[in-house]
């Protein structure tokens, strides 16, 4: 019984080392070579430790023709989705999550479907639309696509959240002289600030990290995956390399710094 | 401080009726208990008192001042939640605070008051900490704070013991009484355990299925309950009663119980062949080992030694009977008891209906006071 327990044990540990590999290996090569000389990677055998500092291939990156502009698009377009699918998702969600109305459960699957249509559908209607309209290459055409990317996932995330702040502490509220609105901007709104900032950062990841209706949809204001993608055939190794990490960075800085200070409010640690 | 009437209030969800016309009058300072079993709609009345469900039709009073259509924050209500709802977000000075800010109250004053409310709940201590770090009963305490420092008209409270375990309950309970001593405020408390009513309520509310059943002090209702429903929700262990008919002998009429006879009142809308039920509660049953004129004889089935007393569980005939007997006297299972129903202890109820029968003789108004034995 002990030896099967152990073996059982090994197994999962296996694994989960797997997998944190698969995820890791990557992302530390990427980190690693944008990080080192550029002539490095095409060194032979690849050097896989840290031994050769340099910022030089991340400067010759950022240097690089359209690299700052990109960015500033992509922020851009990023934030305008973040408050684009906030400002129309959170209230979605928290219909869902609080009220009983008649088509509540096909609102919920029609959520769901606006993910069966693949953005290079999509993309070519949504182009000629755009150029009539007038917004075909400005970050505000990119934005709306990316918030209806986004928009399924923030509404499920913020109903989820609302549906876990118990109604009573609303009504409370109400007993103790709240109107309803005031009740949701002092009781609700503020418990469900931590989920509506994750649901907010992942929104901002996804817009960050979206690469085909960014290129289709813009000539000269790239973003930066827009841009990278199309300069990617011409451009040298070194120079995907830094690419990528500043791709995966903002990623990263969320998992792994802001999450942690998100589930660690009032005294309450949830995960 | 305020009287709160409710006329002829009905709520219904969808096709389920959750309160068949309620009226009621709750006094000034008064202790209020609503009482009954789940799903009778207690939480609803309550609610609709708060102003949290708007009601079909009738009308609600808070002093002289109606409030049928007015939201909570107009109602000079306070309520705590059974769950409590203390905001989680909020260190227990700032719950406590929340009302008194919403009400403009200066932050002087509003310091005062919750220092006073906190010394009266004994949780000075824990203002400084956040909901998450206190255990059930002081968030219950931290429930009542933020309610109590309102100084509201009414103060409405739905089982808030309920999520406590049994000994702080039994704290809890007392000092929920001695607060309603030292405030004398006007209090309406839903519970569904009989026990926390009697020991609290001035009066008492029984309800069922939408309705109040019975409005009257915890005595009454123990010892003349309104309804066979009553009889049995109330005490522990419930009202006997024994299923018998009326039928005329040569002396009159009696009550024919598994084939005894036993002398009946003169009762009011009684005619012979008619199904009653003799309701009687278990300690005021009269025991005897011998026979003897009016007694019947039951044969004991189970007994429970439950401390301050032996709880017996006898048979007359085809119907079981409840007993009470001091410890310490020699019952076994087998063994016959002679049982004798004081005829002032009893309360008679007619089997279809399930309500009780006034008697005709002016003697009710004296059987209201327990006590006084005869024979
Ligand atoms: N929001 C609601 N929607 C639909 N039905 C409801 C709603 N609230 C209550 N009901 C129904 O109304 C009836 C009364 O419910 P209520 O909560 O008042 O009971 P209660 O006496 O408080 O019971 P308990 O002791 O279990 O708390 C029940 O049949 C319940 O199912
Ligand atoms: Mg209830």
């Amino acid at each position: 019984m002990k030896g099967r327990a152990w073996i059982g044990s090994a197994l999962w540990y296996m694994g989960a080392i797997a997998l944190a590999l698969w995820v890791l290996a990557p992302i530390y090569l990427i980190g690693l070579l944008a990080f080192s000389p550029r002539m490095a990677v095409y060194r032979w055998p690849r050097p896989l430790l840290p031994l050769e500092f340099s910022l030089e291939t991340m400067r010759f990156f950022v240097s690089a023709t359209g690299t700052l502009a990109a960015t500033r698009n992509s922020v851009v377009v990023a934030l305008l989705t973040m408050m684009l699918s906030l400002a129309l998702g959170a209230p979605a969600g928290y219909a869902l999550a609080r009220f009983l109305f008649p088509g509540r459960e096909a609102v919920r699957m029609g959520i769901l479907m606006t993910r069966m249509f693949p953005m290079a559908i999509l993309s070519i209607p949504l182009a000629v639309t755009f150029i009539r309209i007038g917004l075909y290459d400005t970050p505000w055409a990119v934005a709306l696509v990316h918030t209806a990317m986004a928009l399924p996932f923030v509404i499920l995330i913020t109903a989820s959240v609302f549906v876990s702040i118990p109604r009573d502490l609303e009504e409370a509220a109400m007993t103790l002289g709240c109107s309803p609105l005031s009740a949701f901007l002092r009781i609700s709104l503020p418990l469900a600030l931590p989920g509506l900032a994750a649901a907010a950062l992942f929104t901002f990841v996804i817009s960050w990290n979206e690469v085909f209706a960014a290129a289709i949809l813009t000539l000269r204001q790239r973003t930066l995956p827009a841009l990278v993608i199309t300069v990617l055939n011409e451009s040298p190794l070194y120079f995907r390399f830094a690419g990528g990490f500043f791709m995966v960075a903002p990623a990263l800085v969320i998992l792994l710094i802001i999450r942690r200070f998100l589930f660690n409010l009032w005294g309450i640690t949830s995960r | 401080m305020a009287r709160v009437r409710v006329e002829g209030v009905r709520k219904t969800f969808g096709k389920v009726i959750a309160l068949r016309d309620i009226s009621l009058t709750v006094e000034d300072g008064e202790f209020y208990v609503l009482l009954g079993p789940s799903g009778c709609g207690k939480t609803t009345l309550l609610r609709c008192i708060a102003g949290l469900e708007r009601v079909d039709r009738g009308r609600i009073f808070i002093g002289e001042r109606e409030v049928t259509g007015l939201p909570p924050r107009h109602r000079n209500i306070a309520m705590v939640f059974q769950s409590y709802a203390v905001f989680p977000h909020m260190k227990v000075y700032d719950n406590i605070a929340f009302g008194l800010r919403m009400r403009r109250i200066p932050e002087m004053e509003a310091r005062r008051r919750v220092a006073r409310v906190a010394a009266m709940l004994q949780i000075e201590d824990l203002l400084d900490r956040y909901p998450a770090q206190l255990s059930g009963g002081q968030r219950q305490r931290v429930a009542v704070a933020r309610a109590l420092v309102m100084q509201p008209d009414v103060l409405l409270m739905d089982e808030p013991l309920s999520n406590l375990d049994a000994l702080l309950r039994l704290h809890a309970r007392a000092e929920l009484k001695r607060l309603h001593q030292e405030t004398g405020m006007t209090i309406i408390y839903v519970t569904h355990d009989q026990v926390e009513a009697m020991s609290l309520g001035d009066r008492i509310a029984v309800m069922r299925e939408g309705e109040i059943v019975q409005v009257d002090t915890p005595m009454r209702i123990y010892e003349a309950p309104a309804t066979v429903f009553v009889g049995s929700f109330i005490g522990n262990p419930p009202m006997n009663f024994l299923h018998g008919v009326v039928e005329e002998g040569k002396d009159g009429w009696f009550f024919a119980l598994e084939g005894h006879r036993l002398p009946l009142p003169p009762l009011r809308e009684v005619s012979p062949g008619q199904s009653l039920l003799l309701g009687i509660r278990a300690e005021n049953i009269r025991v005897d080992e011998r026979p003897h004129a009016e007694a019947l004889p039951a044969e004991v089935m189970v007994v429970e030694p439950l401390g301050a007393q032996w709880l017996i569980t006898a048979r007359i005939g085809e119907q079981f009977i409840k007993l009470t007997l001091p410890p310490g006297r020699p019952v076994a299972p087998g063994q016959t008891l002679w049982l004798s129903f004081p005829i002032e202890a009893v309360r008679w109820m007619d089997a279809r209906s399930g309500q009780a029968i006034r008697e005709l003789a002016p003697a009710a108004s004296g059987s209201g006071k327990a006590g006084d034995s005869r024979g």
